[in-house]
């Protein structure tokens, strides 16, 4: 059955409205060599009965590993409330309804998410939303960019321990547009970013710094000490954090003697399921002053004409349909769908739930690196402190492993091998709350056997 | 009808310069641009020191309905914006041609580009 409201009457009613004979001529300015008449490599359609089938087989040839993986996304128990709630008609929409202020009840979640990211995060205000947390930290740069007028430079310093894909999204899409992106190394006994690689840029004009909090190797970086740095040389700094991390660590708002100037994040973390990357959603929130450059939307509570308290959408003035190619941002919606599955989760969680979140992920990962580590030819990478990753040294080539690991149903962590050459074989593994005592025994015994059947490369 | 003072010069994009004695300039846009943008809410004002072109943007109004960049109307150098507008910016609306000011420039060298007298932006005005 097609979701299609239009009856034939209706449609032939419209047609006559406009004097078009029939569907087809609304489209004949397409010339003839653009059509296409069929998709090759698209089969016919099937129907629902059909497709289910096709997808739960599909489905169980994946199976039901223990997933050791982070690396940006994260598998975190959601409750079943959150998708309940978001099923409900009134919520169950991906994109921002034209006509906003008609849908008091869509603004108000949207005002209660921006309330609780600005708590999650230390900062004053915070927007509806963003794609992803990848996209997050490339928009976030081109903000510093409007931000910081002080500087001329439009250049940033992207820290190695970020995110590697953050990165290279970030060069696909700012690299674009006159910003200059420069690498910071790490320090290799830490993991954290290094202060000699900071010496270099004495008395440079830089435009904005990023950090990544915990970084992509999971440890933490000196966030107090990095933020004076940046400051002092007259850049932005732009925190790229971990939601659930923050019910432990310090808020961005925080850090140093100013706090961040922009903070940004991927939302997965918070309610939203881990389905072959995605759709996620970012969240991005920043320092009152510069809030005219942020993109997206935002909501305000007001009152109308009675008095009455209401929602609206505000500093509309930055968008696209009022600036047009002067607008901050070609974000102009938000992820509705999955923000709502954030603002959700956070409301059944609590600061108090979140917190306990947090703390179960730190305890787990501990002792499973505690575990892994105490097999011969494992050893710890880094000595800075972490969060709920850590990188392993296995002496052997990881993707053998990681595939051996996989036929037993554990999937075994992140490889860094290709992103890292340098550290050699290195694993990036990750524990969640929902990782038992018994899976990372499980975990510990399969890697045991495994290791002394790889050759080293 | 909005006031349009005979002693200033104006540009077609609705900006008006006054001539200080000093051989300075000052910038600010007309009585009939803030009526059209209505209440304004926000001014972003260049830097202090910044080079212009004849043209360029060096400004941008935003009212609750638009926002609209500003044009420079001869190239000069800025030598002091108008800071009380970061949080007046209402100032505009009020005394556009006075308190509502934007910058103050110094003209760079060569012949200044031709802008309109005070009746030839009237009708340039009662245009749109």
């Amino acid at each position: 059955m097609p979701f299609i409201p239009h009856t034939d009457e209706d449609v032939a009613e419209m047609l006559a409205a406009i004097g078009a004979p029939n569907i087809e001529t609304l489209f004949e300015e397409i010339p003839a060599q653009l059509r296409v008449a069929s998709l090759p490599g698209v089969p016919a359609g099937l129907n629902e009965q059909q497709i289910l089938r096709l997808m739960s087989e599909r489905g169980q040839q994946d199976g039901r590993p223990l997933c050791f993986i982070g690396a940006g996304a994260y598998d975190h128990f959601i409750p079943s409330a959150v998708w309940a709630v978001l099923s409900r008609g009134e919520f169950y929409s991906a994109y921002t309804p034209y006509q906003a202020e008609a849908s008091q009840g869509t603004l108000q979640t949207i005002y209660e998410f921006q309330s609780m990211i600005t708590a999650l995060t230390g900062m004053p205000v915070a927007n509806a939303s963003m794609y992803d947390g990848a996209s997050a930290v490339a928009e976030a740069c081109l903000m510093a960019v409007r931000a910081n007028r002080r500087s001329k430079s439009a250049r940033v310093l992207l820290p190695r321990t970020m995110h590697p894909h953050y990165r290279a999204v970030v060069r696909t899409s700012a690299g674009q547009q006159g910003l200059k992106f420069e690498e910071l190394a790490y320090e290799r006994a830490s993991g954290q970013t290094a202060r000699q690689a900071l010496a270099a840029y004495a008395g440079e004009d830089l435009t904005a710094v990023v950090i990544q909090q915990p970084n992509f190797f999971g440890v933490l970086e000196e966030v107090d000490e990095l933020t004076d740095w940046a400051h002092e040389r007259g850049a932005l700094v732009i925190a790229a954090v971990n939601p659930t991390a923050l019910a432990l660590l310090k808020p961005p708002g925080q850090w140093g003697e100013r706090g961040a100037d922009i903070v940004v994040g991927e939302g997965q973390p918070l309610g939203c399921p881990l389905a072959s990357g995605g759709p996620y959603f970012g969240f991005m929130a920043a320092r009152m002053e510069i809030v005219r450059q942020m993109p997206g939307r935002i909501v305000g509570r007001t009152v109308d004409l009675d008095g009455r308290p209401g929602f609206t959408l505000t500093l509309q003035a930055r968008e696209q349909h009022i600036r047009r190619s002067k607008a901050t941002s070609n974000i102009c919606t938000n992820q509705g769908l999955l923000m709502m599955a954030g603002t959700v989760y956070m409301a059944l969680l609590g600061a108090e739930g979140l917190e306990r979140v947090a703390a179960a992920c730190l305890a787990r990962t501990a002792e499973l690196v505690g575990a892994l580590s105490r097999l011969p030819g494992v050893q710890c990478a880094f000595s800075g402190p972490r969060f709920h990753e850590a990188v392993l040294l296995l002496e052997r080539p990881v993707a053998k492993v990681l595939q051996l690991l996989a036929a037993r149903g554990i999937e075994g962590g992140f490889d860094l091998t290709p992103h890292y050459p340098e550290l050699g074989p290195a694993l990036l593994v990750c524990a969640t709350e929902q990782r038992s005592a018994a899976d990372i025994a499980a975990y510990a015994k399969a890697l045991g056997e495994i290791l002394p059947s790889v050759r080293a490369a | 009808m909005s006031d349009i003072p005979a002693d200033l010069k104006y540009a077609r994009s609705h900006e008006w310069l006054r001539q200080l004695p000093d051989g300075t300039v000052e910038v600010g846009i007309s009585d009939h641009a803030q009526e059209s943008l209505g209440d304004l809410v926000f001014v972003e004002v260049p830097e202090v020191g910044r080079t212009l072109a004849a043209g360029e943007a060096f400004a941008v109004v935003e009212s609750v309905k638009a926002a609209s960049d500003v044009y420079s109307p001869v190239a000069g150098t800025v030598l002091a914006v108008n800071s009380k507008l970061a949080t007046a910016p209402e100032l505009i609306n009020k005394a556009p041609y006075g308190d509502g000011w934007l910058m103050k420039l110094k003209p760079a060298a060569g012949a200044p580009p031709a802008l309109l007298s005070a009746a030839e932006y009237a009708r340039v005005a009662d245009e749109g």
